[in-house]
């Protein structure tokens, strides 16, 4: 079996492709671009109509689009890019063949027929319920049925990752342990086992009680399970994008991981630890104990949180140990000055970095405390709060990273790289103030998933004071900046596959080359020998520990003038 | 040894940690430590905290609490639809029916007084987000959620449903007036 494919080594990076894994990373990234265009063209919609100003769909077609947006966004388009991601961690990183290439088609086709069912069942109207679809509000079965092939598809998927690993260890083609990436993409995948099985206890009784099989399904059981499935799926997109940031450190600067021991073992936190926040969504709820919501909001004392901030030092400090290596020593922070700002794959990462650390992070923590969540639960702060991990964390990495396939794994030159280069500075930054005036109006108590903040029709109508309306109008204008942002990333990418020049793809051969053994090296032989190596980042680091600790500590203040609630 | 490769050592869990790392990881897992009995030391302290205490229900059941207390204390209605005004008494029990797509009655509590604030959902889940106050609870149907309140100062007060509850959510809006 193994002698029926191919090995080519790209000439451009020296990474070595299999020729299945190749067309599966190919189909996969070309169907998740796919739905980040259908996302995207959706995201129009949502966003010109919370345009107070604007206010543009109906309330019927606006709950319509926003079921599709959150999605086609939110899984569609980022576990395509994942279940490549998974296969390039696998058998490129690990230069072997990919196990079952059959079997992963396979789950690629449940993955588009369960993509296409559920997005048809939603633009049939009548399943306008949300990503969430909380019951007892039903959508047709065609909704769920859609989710859980696609469901089976993805974790089909990661069970041929899982299974490449066995292949690489035992065709050795590489020695001792894996790379820390693969290592971070082996965290994705646990998580993703973890995710998709919550899906199915949960989307399958909810789809035979919408045939009529079953006549009951507890709204707070739903919500409970439901989480566990909605929010993990997020956890597997930190892992994911966390391991293309260490994968862009080492591809931008050669850096190595600062230390193996401290990033594997933050990627372990994450597989112990990190599920435990779908809590973060229960927490206004009635029936959980307070001690079951503050173990598990807070990730049992924090400690993904603390994994985040341990990766949150480590990847920048790589990347500064690297550049001070070249001779950028100047001060805090040449290293960071003289960095290749005009490359994308650079930029993009390094833009996703600090904004999923001081946007994303410090709110999500800010707002998964258990008593300050009462501020916050179900305002437009949270959707606030997600696009700052998932679009500028996860979706802007997943841009950066494809800038490096483009001719890597495409084999095309990239068209128009002027536009690539601002791509991420728009989108990225666009976004960041679009988090921010979302976290304002959250502030405020605006609604998320709400079509009239003037409630057109409510005879008791509330008035939301003129700044949440400012906020929201501020929210429609970085909105329509990240789409155009978007927009770019859609033409540079589907453009380059299509017109882009063909780049020589290496010579074909029919055995693998095996990865070399590396010799060791001297950076941190024991502890402290490096000196503090990392000056710049660990101020940065600082900066962004400050920032956290006021934050935390204002709302804190606000919420101690609210009502008294016990 | 780039991150993309495997490790040089073997061992990796025997590959020691960089000055700059060890100092972050102490400061960061204080940090965390500090946040997680901040959480714990507002139960012992603070006067925000949400109650647990939930009892599962039926519409019927709860429909039949909230339309005593109606016809109890009923100062007066308001609205094209007559929805009731109830002023009940301090310390009582007080409850809020939320259903496609409104909120009722309408409440009227006394400033710093305590009240145990019944809430639950005919039909979907709803949200309650008290404005501008900016307190969110979540409503879910079959289960009675007893929250003590005591509202701090007087006014106007919305409750806004935040939780998407179909095509006319947007109208969903209660109101609760605190003298």
């Amino acid at each position: 079996m193994s002698s029926t494919t191919t090995y080519r080594t790209c000439p451009r990076s020296g990474l070595q492709f299999e020729a299945n894994a190749e067309k599966l990373m190919l189909a996969n990234a070309v169907a998740a671009v796919v739905f980040l265009l259908i996302g995207g063209i959706l995201a129009v919609g949502v966003v010109l109509t919370r345009w107070p100003a604007i206010h543009w769909l109906e309330a019927d077609t606006f709950y319509q689009v926003l079921t599709a947006h959150g999605i086609d966004m939110l899984i569609f388009w980022i576990i395509f890019f994942e279940i490549a991601v998974l296969y390039f961690c696998s058998s490129t990183l690990l230069r072997c063949r990919l196990a079952t290439p059959k079997i992963a088609w396979l789950a690629f086709a449940l993955m588009v027929i369960g993509a296409i069912t559920n997005n048809v069942a939603v633009y049939q109207g009548g399943s306008s319920v949300m990503m969430t679809s909380y019951v007892p509000m039903m959508a047709a079965p065609s909704f769920y049925l859609g989710l859980i092939l696609f469901a089976v598809g993805a974790l089909i998927g990661c069970f041929v990752f899982l299974g490449t690993l066995v292949v690489a260890k035992k065709e050795k083609t590489y020695q001792g342990s894996v790379p820390l990436v693969t290592f971070g993409a082996i965290t994705a995948c646990i998580i993703a086992v973890f995710t998709i099985a919550s899906g199915a206890i949960i989307l399958i009784p909810t789809f035979l009680l919408s045939v009529g099989v079953i006549d009951k399904v507890d709204p707070l059981v739903y919500r409970t399970i439901w989480w566990a499935f909605g929010h993990s799926s997020q956890q597997i997109n930190v892992a994911a994008h966390i391991s293309i940031w260490y994968a862009v450190a080492a591809i931008a600067f050669g850096a190595k991981p600062m230390s193996e021991r401290v990033s594997r073992g933050a990627f372990l936190l994450y597989i112990l630890f990190l599920q435990l926040a779908s809590a973060h969504h229960l927490l206004a709820d009635p029936g959980l104990s307070t001690g079951w919501k503050v173990v598990n909001t807070s990730y049992f004392m924090y400690f993904a949180v603390l994994a985040s901030m341990i990766h949150g030092l480590t990847i920048p400090g790589a990347m500064e140990v690297a550049q001070r290596a070249k001779g950028f020593n100047k001060g805090l922070f040449e290293w960071l000055r003289k960095a290749p700002w005009g490359n994308p794959v650079f930029s993009g990462v390094f833009i996703s970095i600090i904004g999923f650390g001081f946007l994303g992070g410090i709110s999500g923590v800010m707002m998964g405390t258990e008593q300050l969540n009462m501020i916050i639960h179900n305002t437009i702060y949270v959707p606030g709060h997600f696009h700052a991990t998932v679009v500028v964390g996860t979706t802007l990495s997943f841009m950066a990273l494809t800038y490096f396939l483009i001719p890597v794994l495409f084999k095309r030159e990239m068209i128009a790289p002027g536009l690539a280069r601002i791509q991420p500075y728009l989108f990225g930054l666009s976004m960041y103030f679009f988090c921010l005036v979302m976290m304002g109006a959250g502030t405020l108590g605006v609604s998320r998933r709400h079509w009239d903040m003037a409630f057109e029709g409510a005879a008791l109508a509330y008035q939301w004071p003129g700044a949440a309306y400012l906020m929201m109008g501020l929210v429609g204008i970085a909105g329509v900046a990240a789409i155009a942002g978007g927009a770019i990333y859609l033409y540079v990418t589907v453009g380059s596959l299509l017109w882009g020049k063909k780049l020589e793809a290496g010579a074909a051969s029919t055995t693998f080359t095996p990865i070399p053994r590396s010799a060791p090296t001297v950076v941190a032989q024991s502890y402290g020998s490096a000196g503090f190596a990392a000056p710049g980042t660990f101020m940065l680091a600082m900066v962004f520990l400050v920032a956290f600790v006021l934050y935390y500590f204002i709302n804190w203040k606000y919420l101690s003038q609210v009502w008294g609630l016990s | 040894m780039s991150a993309i490769l495997p490790p040089s050592e073997r061992l990796w869990w025997k590959h020691p940690l960089d000055r700059v790392e060890g100092t972050w990881i102490v400061i960061a897992l204080i940090w965390c430590l500090i946040m997680f009995f901040m959480m714990v030391g507002w139960h012992l302290y603070g006067k925000q905290n949400l109650s647990t205490e939930t009892y599962k229900t039926t519409p019927d059941k709860f429909s039949a609490h909230a339309q005593a207390m109606v016809d109890k204390y009923t100062v007066r209605t308001e609205t094209a639809d007559k929805v009731p005004v109830v002023a009940p008494p301090a310390g009582s029990d007080i409850y809020m029916i939320a259903r496609l797509w409104n909120f009722w009655p309408i409440l009227e509590l006394e400033k710093d007084k305590t009240y145990r604030l019944h809430l639950t959902s005919m039909d979907y889940n709803h949200g309650f987000s008290l404005q501008p106050a900016n307190i969110n609870i979540q409503v879910v149907p079959g289960y009675e959620h007893v929250v003590t309140v005591t509202p701090n100062q007087s006014g106007t007060y919305s409750v806004v449903c935040n939780e998407y509850c179909g095509i006319n959510h947007h109208t969903m809006v209660g109101r609760i007036y605190v003298k």
